[in-house]
């Protein structure tokens, strides 16, 4: 080999699978995934996938990290190329000193490989047709082959692997028997004629502990059955579906009646998404706790109901998984771009809270979290997830719920308090926190009942025109919206090892990338502080933060720093003081992207690292 | 105006329903609409329906969108939840209200506007789920509130105020509606309550997505020569098929009917509707027979009305998505959250 060292990593590299769409890969890749993490060495799987059922191009990216780095990297250590139609590009990606296996059935010119890197060729076609004759098989099979082999390259335990066919072939004995036979015929080639193991393998360790591997869309809905939502109503867009799937097949184990078998529950897909939001507004209107969930140009479609719902005090939870917009966008990759467009979705003067899930565990944590804060304010409340968290099984830490938790439903007028006497104004703030009190329709045969609209009301929810009526209320609702302020998830503080002048701001799923970065940076001599936002409205915090600091950054997954020009319009910020740190490629962001931005800005800035206990 | 209190005396000999109400019981503030408008004829015939009906106010949820028929709510029942939602998007808050809590009366109040031309969507997959309620289209041809543009239920040929004449296609809503599904199809006018207040009766006790498309004039804007839908046109040709005696499962069957004249028709919850038959051909059992009998007779500029058509033994959302029986605005934490150890469980499959 030419240019480069062949790559020596152990429990440290990243792997990617070029495939097929339609050709079976997707679970063979996930068992490799899951196997390694049997091995209790941490890993995460990113699926990059087209707008297609059968025939475009695929890949599957692992990274694997001992460490438990779970954002992306950046770089491949190792391509498995099953896919012509990428050849060149896929070979292109690998890192100098990389690998590359690949199907060697059929010869291909030298002129296609590259001389700094280590090839592996395997005749993965000629194997399968020598042992299968049905075409569907070979197809299949061939991908539980070269997992076999790469068990042997890598050295992955192969009892993992079947352990892991024994769990999901459980009673399908036939299925079991063919898939550990296609393993043996991989390893018993990989083991007689490829050198083994590579440089870059994998050992036994004990870093993954109790955590669990999940998908945020999964445990989003999952978080819905926890918080208590009875009605969904949805429209399928990726990459947000698997929500409302993942909630249908949760409540059918979680939420079905004993006895009766009668569901407490009730799903509908809507014939578009202003349907499935109209829904979701009566049913909030009408006391149930309910939910949406969609991605940006379903929120599009969704703002008119959006503005209703705040004005006229109506909780709503809407789970956003946002991707590359607009509607023939790009519906497959990542983006965090819908920020500003759900935070002031909607005509006339609205503003709603967001929450920004970094993970599968915090998706059920803020998606139960939204129920009780859209009961308490009153008001729509989005999860503000993206494809890279909602459809990637991510590791992290088990669901927990204490069951002494109450739901909080917010201000409720009952009945017993109106045959008391209690004065009832649907929108007249009597708390001084700007939230009413609400009626359930069918409460009071004589009182409580009011009209529902938009805006023409005053605080007794009678019909008004009148400009003080209509200040009155929408002051109150900045007010309602301070009062949100203290009610959200508030922001995590990650504290440099130094005293430093420089900050970082960041949310949702740049959160692995962004933890890794900071310890890469710290290893540079670069100090910086971390805040993680969780939600909006901004707390107070955020402003002393930026305040703390002369330089902070703020990270983000989308080309126009959405949520920093809310920091600086909503905080009176001066934009100088937060530079933003922009990935808008459609991939998730990467490790290094983040630490090699940094770096350079803290470079520019001509401040000199400094390492070894002196103050920055 | 509707700032206006209406005055709360009431005639001590004003007769009372079962529950002790009088009609006056059943009204809402004072109309805002034009003077002699059909929607408030029809807002009266919504009061007299569930006063004689011994309907709890308070256990009606009154939905609307946007327009002169929608701001109606606010004119009957003033002791119910309303709802002026957005236009043409009644019909998926009103079920999304519907599976908050199964228990309730839903009535939706729409236009012309409203359901055949923004929310013809919505309209069509209403009835499709089977949504149980009572949906009413204040049917004018017209949009009013922005002062006399024709709407899709305008005929094709009708001559607007202004004199233009409409061109494209009319949307016959009640044809719509049986083929979307609905299990309760009905034409009234609001100009002939007799018809109309048993039509809503009946409605109200069908169970399933029942529809009633009353036409409506509108006496600012489409109330003239060359109009369609004038009070002069609509009683000029009103093709009713039959009238309706509502019985309720109390009532005793006192009027005898001449053999072959009458048709009874057994609800779901035990109410009998005797259709009295004006054509003697029309079976409103009969699915494919309305259509026909509908498409044919508006071929003709006949405005067909009466129980256009029932479906006995409809089975409205709730039964297709077997929902329990308790409201799910209802159900506590206890009912709804699984619990720590069913988690553990979730947890322990996800490792």
């Amino acid at each position: 080999m030419a240019g480069a060292k062949p790559i020596e990593a152990v429990n440290d590299f990243v792997i990617k699978f070029a495939n097929v769409n339609g050709s079976g890969s997707a679970s063979a890749n996930e068992l490799f995934a899951r196997s390694i993490l049997r091995m209790g060495v941490p890993v995460s799987p990113r699926n990059i996938f087209p707008s297609n059922i059968q025939g475009l191009p695929t890949w599957y990216e692992v990274r694997v990290s001992e460490q438990g780095w779970l954002g992306r990297r950046g770089g491949i250590d190792m391509m498995v190329a099953m896919n012509p139609q990428t050849w060149a590009n896929d070979v292109k990606e690998i890192e100098p000193g990389g690998y590359l296996f690949y199907d060697n059935t059929k010869p291909m010119p030298a002129s296609k490989f590259r001389d700094d890197i280590t090839i592996i060729g395997m005749p993965l076609t000629e194997i399968c047709n020598n042992n299968y004759t049905d075409p569907r098989q070979r197809q299949l099979f061939k991908n539980i082959i070269y997992l076999g082999a790469l068990s042997v390259l890598l050295e992955i335990d192969p009892a993992a692997i079947e352990k892991l066919f024994s769990e999901q072939y459980k009673g399908k004995e036939k299925l079991l028997a063919s898939n550990v036979q296609a393993l043996a015929l991989g390893r018993d080639y990989a083991t007689a004629h490829l050198p083994h193991p590579l440089g870059i393998r994998v050992r036994k360790a004990n870093n993954v502990g109790d955590k669990i591997f999940t998908d945020g869309n999964s445990a989003a809905a999952l978080g819905m059955v926890y918080g208590g939502a009875s009605v969904c109503a949805w429209y399928p867009i990726t990459p947000s579906s698997s929500v409302a799937e993942a909630f249908q097949s949760y409540c059918a184990k979680l939420r079905v009646e004993t006895d009766s078998g009668k569901h407490k529950y009730a799903i509908v897909q809507g014939e578009d998404e202003l349907a499935s939001v109209g829904i979701v507004v009566g049913a909030g209107w009408n006391g149930a706790r309910a939910f949406t969930a969609t991605s940006g140009p379903g929120v599009s479609l969704m703002t008119e109901f959006i503005g209703l719902a705040y004005f006229a005090e109506i909780p709503m939870t809407i789970i956003n998984v946002q991707r590359g917009g607009p509607s023939t966008g790009m519906p497959t990759r990542t983006q965090q771009a819908d920020v500003i467009a759900c935070a002031y979705a909607s005509h006339g003067d609205t503003k709603h809270v967001l929450l920004f899930p970094e993970d599968p565990t915090e998706c059920f944590i803020h998606s139960a979290a939204a129920l009780d804060l859209a009961d308490r304010l009153q008001t729509p409340v989005f999860v503000m997830t993206d494809l890279d968290i909602g459809m990637n099984q991510r590791l992290c830490a088990p669901f927990e719920w204490d069951d002494k938790y109450a739901y909080d439903r917010g201000k409720i007028m009952t009945r017993e308090m109106l045959d008391a006497g209690t004065d009832f104004g649907r929108y007249l703030d009597v708390d001084g926190d700007g939230i009413p009190y609400r009626t359930y329709p069918g409460t009071h045969a004589t009182k409580g009942g009011y009209f529902t609209r938009g805006t023409t009301k005053n605080a007794y929810a009678m019909y008004s025109e009148a400009g003080p009526d209509y200040v009155y209320n929408v002051q109150r609702l900045l007010r309602k919206f301070e009062t949100a302020k203290n009610l959200v998830p508030q922001p995590i503080v990650h504290q440099a090892k130094q005293k430093t002048s420089f900050g970082v701001i960041y949310y949702g799923s740049t959160s692995p990338a962004m933890q890794e970065a900071l310890v890469t940076l710290e290893a540079q001599g670069i100090h910086v502080d971390a805040m993680r936002l969780q939600a909006f409205p901004f707390p107070e915090s955020v402003s002393e933060f930026i305040a703390d600091h002369s330089q902070c950054f703020v990270i983000e997954q989308n080309r126009d720093a959405q949520l920093r020009s809310m920091i600086v319009n909503e905080l009176q910020v001066d934009p100088a003081r937060v530079m933003p740190i922009l990935h808008f490629d459609g991939t998730p962001i990467t490790a290094r992207f983040i630490t090699h931005e940094v770096a350079e800005q803290v470079r520019l800035m001509k401040v000199t690292p400094i390492k070894k206990g002196k103050v920055a | 105006m509707t700032y206006l209190a209406k005055p709360k005396l009431h005639h001590p000999t004003l007769p009372t329903n079962t529950l002790g109400y009088t009609r006056r019981d059943y009204e809402g503030k004072i109309s805002t609409l034009c003077a002699g408008c059909g929607h408030d004829s029809i807002s009266a015939a919504i009061i007299q329906a569930c006063w004689e009906m011994d309907i709890e106010p308070h256990r009606v949820a009154k939905l609307s969108g946007i327009g002169c028929s929608s701001k109606t709510p606010d004119y009957f029942l003033g002791n119910s939840h309303g709802f002026n939602t957005v236009h043409g998007r009644m019909p998926s808050v009103l079920t999304g209200a519907n599976l908050a809590n199964r228990d309730l009366l839903y009535l939706g109040v729409s236009g012309d506007g409203d359901s055949a031309s923004i929310g013809l969507g919505q309209f069509a997959h209403v009835m499709r789920r089977g949504v149980n309620m009572v949906y009413i289209l204040e049917n004018n041809g017209v949009y009013g509130l922005t002062k006399g543009q024709f709407s899709a239920t305008a005929d094709q040929g009708s001559k607007s105020k202004r004199g233009v004449v409409n061109s494209d296609a009319p949307v016959d809503t009640v044809s719509l509606a049986l083929i979307m599904g609905a299990s309760f199809v009905a034409r009234g006018f609001s100009g002939d309550k007799k018809q109309l207040v048993p039509l809503i009766k009946a409605a109200i006790a069908h169970q399933g997505a029942a529809f009633i498309d009353v036409i409506s004039p509108c006496v600012a804007f489409n109330n003239h020569a060359g109009s369609t839908k004038s009070y002069d046109y609509v009683r000029a040709h009103n093709e009713a098929v039959n009238r309706i005696d509502f019985i309720t499962t109390r009532d005793p069957i006192t009027v005898d009917y001449p053999e072959g004249e009458v048709v009874t028709v057994t609800q779901h919850d035990g109410t009998v509707l005797r259709l009295k038959k004006v054509n003697a051909d029309y079976d409103a059992t009969d699915k494919i027979g309305a259509m026909n009998f509908i498409q044919q007779h508006q071929a003709q500029g006949e405005v067909v009305t009466g129980l256009l058509y029932v479906n006995e033994s409809s089975a409205d959302m709730h039964t297709h998505l077997n929902t329990v029986d308790t409201p799910l605005n209802q159900l506590n934490a206890t009912q709804l959250c699984p619990g720590s150890q069913a988690l553990a469980r979730v947890n322990a499959a996800l490792r």
